[in-house]
């Protein structure tokens, strides 16, 4: 059983509708990546699974539905949602933005696990005791990561992370995601516009076309299919 | 010189009052991002409340320190409910200054409601402090005193200050009220509820509010439904000096406009009637050419 | 249509009201400039020409029909709708919060006062001069006030109606030794025979009243208006596209002081009196601006009018209601507010446009609005502290 599923899934802003209907499933384990133009709902989707918008049909998590649920109380079953634009608490200094990450946390590892992601992002332990809103893009991203992964997720929502980033920045991301996934089992399911890096560390990959999936498949014969990528992946 | 004393400590009693109801103004807005205009009304309203439980011939004879206390208590729980039915649904509807709207018909409404319920006569709030003077020093024969109830009121407004700063910075609560007054929809996505720290940060105003507002009452001879009217005017200075985002530099900052109006008061011949001049020109001045105020952190934006 | 706003990344709608006229637009042809304000389809047109019509023909008679006192209630109502106008350019279309331009209305009105009871002069000739002082009021607040943001401005701008009364009455002194002039009744006699004093006092107002609506209107559809609403919504943006900041809020600030400086000088003829006794009627004056304007639909033409109508309508009316307990009118009146932002967060005139927008989709068959396409783009990374607090829609 998956991880997530989504069947025939609706939603969308008041009375406009977005996402038709959306059959989606993330293995455990797995990274599963989203891709489609500009308003074809990826970024809808990812807010129909973590409560932001209203929608319809089957959201399963771990064999629980979320439907319906308010994004706090998804956020508390272990999925972690980076949105657009990065979620920082521009005012709070850098450290203290990953200590939100781990708000609800009850064990006595946080401070090791501040540890641990300072030392995979030593920029971020540079400027712990900065403002995070005068961080440059790329870092407010890492931060967005880390104080993703504070809160140890078992689900990772990433909604587009390469937007506005240099593309030395985005390798560098993507590679520490693709670190996470493979050697510390971490669920991921990304929404990109960057196909081609998205693809790469992806296991199963969807292409979103106004409000429904248009084709799905191995990531890695996506990535190698010309006609689809030249038809929706623009490469 | 031993006026001069004696009229900056008159001003540090004035300010140390529009210091505090700054504190209230300041909490609400670092919690929730909210000028709150109805901030004297509440306060009024629960200073009402604390007489008519202190009060021995019109109410429950409470001890005032009990009475103050309780008052507190509930203004907690109705700066809450205020958030959660008044303030929310309108806020939902993503116009600041329908927000704005509603304070003011919160401003208007208690103070009218407060009159009704309690009258309009002025009446007397008992002081939590001793009585009598404390000597500072002596110039010429006369002694320069400072009155056990402002040193009590010094010290209270500083346990204040230290209280809510260890909440705000150095607990998981103040953090998740931060969090939330900084990014509330990403505050949300980290599993934080929002809502439950909007209506905090009201309810702890409410009770800060309460507190400033008694002791504001137990230091004049009497109190009736204008005790707020002004002092909110001086206190939004007083926050606004103090850059909104500090909760000392709100008690700096209302040091600060007391003292300039007492002294004003003594010294200044040409402002003989219109002292308020002083406190709101030094706002008008410091904001322009310090936009954050005395102690507010320049905000740093990022395109 | 409301879009969520939480600082994750969608789009932003401008908080204050929406820009007129967003009926569906027609494509522009390829190469063209789209239109700011389509043109409207015909059958909306017809019917705002009939309703228009059938406005002026009531305005243009009411003073008759209605008793003086009445007139004169209506007319106090004009002239706080030009006020709520001029705020309504400074706060609802370029986003500068003032609570402070009951001190413009006052300067209009003391000015008008001292030149009638001081130096003779009749009342129509000092409406001008009002109106150019309090600009330039406006101008020398606004400059420092290009420092000052959203919050502190707000409040800089209260500590300005406070101040006001008291310099007025430093320097200012009417017959009874205080800040109080009482211009004679007979200066404000009517010009024309046919009409009585009130009558002709309220087509003043209107007349006024009606230029620099038409005048609003023009501005806000023309590059000005553009230029505000871009520092509205998006002032670091708006630098990049040339509009000049510095000079759109400057002006802006003056031109919004001139209308609320007029008001003050038609208060004079409606009220007869200019008084600063009061510390804080000012400021009372700068709520009344800011609640007509909100109640009515900020960022509208029509709103600060409409909204203006139903202040003075709701305060006569809550002071009637209760007999005996005159106490409880504020609660009321403010409970009446409160209810208002609630049921119509856009106000009266923005209410009225949603349900016509709700009405149109569903004979016209849903015109499918193209899809929030922008959901997916432009990150909203600015900094909103402790800005909307939404519950996820």
């Amino acid at each position: 059983m998956s991880l997530l599923e989504l069947t025939n899934v609706q939603g969308g802003y008041g009375p406009v509708r977005v996402l038709h209907d959306i059959d989606l499933a993330v293995e455990e384990g797995h990274v599963a990546v989203v891709l489609g133009a500009n308003g074809a709902g990826k970024t809808t989707t990812l807010r129909a699974i973590s409560g932001q918008i209203h929608a319809r049909g089957d959201i399963v998590f771990d064999g629980r539905s979320i439907l319906g649920r308010s994004p706090e109380a998804v956020a508390r079953l272990g999925i972690a949602h980076v949105p657009q634009g990065r979620g920082t608490f521009t005012e709070l200094t850098v450290e203290e933005n990953l200590r939100i990450g781990a708000i609800n946390r009850v064990d006595g590892e946080v401070r090791s696990d501040l540890d641990r992601w300072y030392s995979v992002f030593p920029r971020l332990a540079e400027r712990r005791r900065q403002e995070a809103g005068s961080m440059s893009g790329g870092e407010q991203q890492m931060l967005a990561l880390a104080r993703a992964m504070m809160s140890r997720p078992r689900l990772l929502l990433l909604d587009e992370p390469s937007l506005g980033l240099a593309p030395l920045v985005t390798r560098e991301l993507f590679a520490q995601l693709g670190d996470l996934n493979r050697n510390h089992g971490l669920t991921v399911l990304v929404v990109e516009q960057n196909a081609n890096l998205a693809l790469d560390i992806g296991h199963w990959g969807y292409v979103l076309e106004a409000g429904r999936i248009a084709v799905q498949g191995d990531a890695r014969q996506l990535h190698d299919d010309e006609a689809v990528r030249k038809a929706y992946l623009g490469f | 010189m031993q006026l001069f004393v004696e009229q900056v400590i008159n001003g540090i009693g004035n300010g140390l009052v529009y210091g505090s109801v700054a504190l209230a103004l300041v909490i609400i807005f670092r919690t929730t991002g909210i000028l709150n205009f109805a901030q004297g009304e509440m306060a009024l309203f629960s200073t009402y409340i604390t007489w008519k439980l202190a009060s021995e011939s019109d109410g429950f004879g409470l001890p005032i320190v009990a009475a103050i206390g309780l008052s507190m208590a509930i203004a907690f729980v109705a700066g809450a409910l205020i958030e959660r039915v008044l303030i929310r649904p309108v806020e939902q509807a993503r116009s600041p200054l329908n927000v704005v709207i509603v304070t003011l018909g919160l401003f208007l409404g208690l103070n009218s409601v407060a009159q009704l319920i309690f009258g309009t006569d002025p009446q007397l709030m008992p002081s939590p402090f001793p009585e009598g003077n404390v000597e500072l020093f002596s110039s010429g024969g006369d002694a320069v005193v400072i009155s056990k109830e402002t040193i009590g009121l010094i010290a209270v407004l500083v346990a204040e200050c230290i209280l809510l700063w260890l909440l705000l910075q150095r607990t998981n609560l103040g953090l998740k009220l931060r969090a939330v007054a900084s990014n509330p929809g990403s505050a949300r996505l980290h599993g934080i509820r929002a809502g439950t720290m909007l209506m905090l940060g009201w309810g702890m105003a409410a009770a800060i509010g309460a507190l400033a507002g008694s002791l504001v009452a137990s230091q004049r001879t009497g109190f009736d439904g204008s005790l707020m009217q002004i002092i909110i005017v001086y206190a939004f200075a007083a926050a606004a000096l103090g850059g909104f985002d500090s909760l000392l530099g709100a008690v700096v900052a209302g040091l600060i406009v007391g003292i300039a109006d007492a002294l004003t008061v003594q010294y200044v011949d040409a402002f003989e009637g219109i002292e308020v001049v002083v406190p709101l020109g030094l706002i008008l001045v410091v904001l322009v050419i310090l936009p954050n105020g005395l102690f507010g952190r320049r905000t740093v934006e990022r395109v | 249509m409301s879009m969520p706003s939480d600082g994750t990344g969608a789009t932003v709608e401008p908080a204050l009201g929406t820009l007129p006229e967003t009926a569906a637009a027609p494509a522009a042809a390829p190469g063209e400039r789209p239109p700011l304000w389509p043109p409207l389809p015909r059958p909306v047109l017809f019917a705002r020409i009939v309703i228009g019509v059938a406005l002026s023909v009531v305005a243009l008679y009411a003073p008759f029909y209605f008793t003086p006192e009445n007139n004169r209630i209506i007319s106090q109502a004009i002239y706080l709708s030009i006020a709520a106008m001029g705020l309504n350019l400074l706060t609802g279309f370029t986003g500068q919060v003032s609570i402070g331009h009951g001190a413009f209305f006052g300067v209009g009105a003391f000015t008008t006062a001292i030149l009638m009871v001081d130096h003779g002069w009749t009342f129509e000739a000092t409406i001008p001069v009002a109106a150019v002082l309090s600009g330039l009021v406006g101008m020398l607040v606004g400059f420092p006030a290009l420092r000052v943001r959203g919050l502190q401005l707000a409040l800089v701008t209260l500590a300005l109606a406070v101040l006001f009364p008291r310099l007025a009455s430093k320097y200012v002194e009417g017959a009874g030794g205080v800040a109080l002039l009482r211009p004679r009744r007979a200066e404000f006699a009517s010009l024309i025979d046919g009409l009585d004093d009130d009558q002709w006092a309220y087509f003043v107002c209107l007349a006024i009243a009606v230029v620099l609506f038409v005048l609003a209107w023009n501005l806000v559809r023309g590059r000005m208006g553009r230029a505000m609403v871009a520092v509205r919504d998006q002032e670091i943006a708006a630098t990049t596209v040339g509009v000049n900041l510095a000079g759109t809020k400057v002006g802006t600030f003056a031109l919004s002081a001139a209308y609320a400086g007029v008001a003050g000088s038609l208060s004079v003829m409606i009220d007869r009196i200019a008084d600063a006794t009061s510390p804080i009627l000012y400021l009372q004056r700068s709520i009344e601006f800011l609640v007509a304007m909100v109640i009515g639909g900020a960022a509208t033409i029509l709103g600060p009018a409409v909204g203006a109508f139903l202040l003075v309508w709701l305060r006569r009316n809550t002071e009637d209601l209760i007999e005996g307990k005159e106490i409880l009118a504020p609660a009321i009146f403010g409970a009446a507010l409160i209810a208002i932002v609630y049921v119509l967060p856009e106000g009266v005139v923005g209410g009225v446009r949603r349900l016509l927008a709700r009405l149109g989709r569903r004979s016209a068959g849903s015109v499918a609005r193209p899809a929030p396409a922008s959901a997916s783009d432009v990150p909203n990374d600015s900094i909103n502290p402790g800005g909307t607090h939404d519950e996820g829609t």
